[in-house]
């Protein structure tokens, strides 16, 4: 089993990576270096406490930053700017491009990426429309849509590119909880669907537990890696998913005991 | 022992629509009508026009206070002799040209504006300086440098709506959210491409904004400076029939001219521009 994971190069391969940006008056030192390296088919998420630079260190994935220090590889290569073999999701629901209907939002990101032309965009775009039951709305713009709707598109769009790796920054965070269950689930029949990799960030424990198959723990300021551990099976019991949530909370808040920790 | 009183739950089934006395009930031929925004303002319109047609027919003087059936006369004798049809037409003429040329310049400051940051600071500099400074005043300069016709008015016309559409452009496409910015850079847009498909649609609502306001200031600036010196290589324009009809004490006329002043004004607002927004802004919902 470890043999089997040493010998087959990872897919995206993040090593002693440290992220700096500026802000007005301050040099802020967002993540440091920090390692994980994540495999095809991977649901890997990064957890942590706001501020511990989770999104930074996506969008540095992303290629919208570059590290002060360290290096990121894809599939080998050298992350240098972004591109459409690493598509994101955000967290905003105006991800979208408002003046674009649903189906024009995914064609749009075929096209432009020069992925796909003509009739087979508009194809692959409704191929994924239908895979998160958007079928009816797929001449309707963004603004007419709710929110996990527009969510739903940006994950369509995402997926249509096929991407080596998704990236996705806390897109259910904006939904309500009712929402973000079925959500969540839906991701998982996507995943059982096409066994894409996905890079999800998150700051909810129970998301992590849920959605992912292996976990990074990060410290806040600046972000460290605190762990990196195996999540549960979708068929494990309550016990034990209760007993890793409370074991990554532990490790979370171990010093900060007093803090609420919101779902 | 708990400090709450132990209260008995309460279960119900919502009663049938039949049993309420209004469900829904169409409003009254009036309230509808009252609804029509169009409706009201035309109401608005014909009550000012009654007023006027008093006024003027008490005060009796035509060289002050025309009648306004006096003014629709002079007005339709003006459009059938093909006077002011020409007149108008001449002056739109020139407004485009002046119209056009200040966008197409307003269009590459913004481009420098966003893609260097000394060009930001030439155009907050450029609006800042000339954006207070009416175009009219400008004329005189103007007539030195490029002679009566055709050049000066461009110049001015170009320094009225350059301005204005330069800092609405640039303020729309600072307003752009780092997000939409972040997904055209995730297809590999960056540069030209990225302002054509990302940064120009999602500012749109600035920039019609902006070139709303740019016409109305070229409208104006153009008649004014046509009242200041009338006429242009040999073809005068709305400003010019105002201008002579004073001369002429044809004050019928003069009203005439600014009749279809207003008028073309009012075409341009609710015709040309609420067609664009009906079909772009509106209908994206990123403006009600």
């Amino acid at each position: 089993m470890l043999d089997s994971t040493e010998r087959s190069p990872p897919l995206l391969d993040v090593r002693g990576v440290t992220l700096q940006y500026k802000t007005r008056d301050h040099l802020v030192t967002a993540t440091y270096r920090v390692d994980f390296s994540v495999l095809r088919s991977d649901r890997f998420i990064l957890l942590g406490p706001s501020g511990c630079g989770k999104s930074t260190l996506l969008k540095a994935v992303g290629g919208y930053m570059a590290p002060t220090e360290g290096e990121i590889h894809l599939k080998g290569q050298l992350v240098t700017r972004p591109g459409p073999d690493r598509m994101m999701v955000f967290q905003e629901f105006d991800q979208l491009l408002p003046w674009k209907t649903v189906r024009q939002n995914v064609v749009f990101a075929l096209e432009t990426s020069g992925k796909l032309k003509g009739k087979a965009a508009g194809e692959k775009a409704m191929q994924y429309i239908e895979k998160v039951h958007l079928t009816r709305f797929a001449d309707a713009y963004p603004h007419t849509l709710s929110g996990g709707m527009k969510q739903r598109v940006a994950i369509a769009r995402g997926m249509a590119m096929e991407p080596d790796i998704l990236l996705m920054d806390e897109p259910f965070a904006a939904l309500d909880a009712l929402t973000r269950r079925q959500m969540q689930e839906e991701l998982l029949a996507l995943w059982d669907e096409t066994k894409f990799t996905v890079l999800f960030v998150t700051h909810s424990i129970p998301e992590a537990v849920k959605i992912g198959n292996r976990i990074l723990l990060l410290s806040p300021h600046p972000g460290q890696v605190k762990a990196e551990l195996n999540s549960l099976p979708a068929d494990a019991d309550r016990a034990s998913v209760a007993a890793l949530e409370a074991r990554i909370h532990g490790m979370l808040f171990a010093d900060r005991l007093e803090e609420d920790e919101h779902v | 022992m708990s400090d709450t009183i132990l209260r008995p739950e309460i279960v119900q089934t919502p009663r049938g629509a039949q049993d309420f006395g209004i469900v829904e009930k169409p409003l009254t031929l009036f309230e509808r009508l009252y609804n029509q925004v169009w409706l009201r303002k035309i109401f608005l319109i014909v009550v000012l026009i009654i007023l006027w047609e008093l006024y003027a027919r008490h005060l009796d003087n035509e060289l002050l206070v025309p009648t306004f059936t006096a003014t629709i006369t002079a007005w339709w004798q003006g459009v059938s002799s093909g006077v002011l049809p020409d007149r108008a037409w001449a002056s739109l003429q020139v407004l485009a040209i002046g119209f056009s040329t200040g966008v197409a310049l307003a269009a590459i400051l913004t481009v420098l504006a966003i893609t260097t940051r000394i060009g930001t600071d030439f155009l907050e500099t450029m609006t800042a300086m000339f954006n207070p400074l009416p175009a009219i005043a400008l004329l005189p300069l103007a007539l030195i440098w490029f002679g009566l016709g055709l050049g000066s008015l461009v110049f001015v016309l170009v320094h009225s709506v350059l301005w204005a559409v330069a800092l609405n452009t640039h303020a729309g496409f600072r307003g752009v959210s780092q997000t939409l910015r972040m997904v055209g850079r995730n297809y590999g847009l960056s540069g030209l491409p990225l302002v054509l498909n990302i940064l120009i649609p999602a500012a749109f609502p600035s920039i019609l904004a902006g070139l709303k306001i740019g016409w109305a200031f070229a409208w104006r600036t153009l008649i004014a400076a046509e009242l200041v010196f009338g006429v242009a290589s040999g073809k005068g324009g709305l400003g010019w029939f105002i201008f002579e009809s004073k001369n002429q004490l044809d004050i019928p006329e003069v009203f005439a001219g600014l009749l279809t002043i207003i008028m073309i004004g009012l075409l341009v607002e609710n015709v040309v521009f609420r067609t664009i927004e009906n079909r772009t802004v509106r209908r994206w919902g990123m403006q009600h």
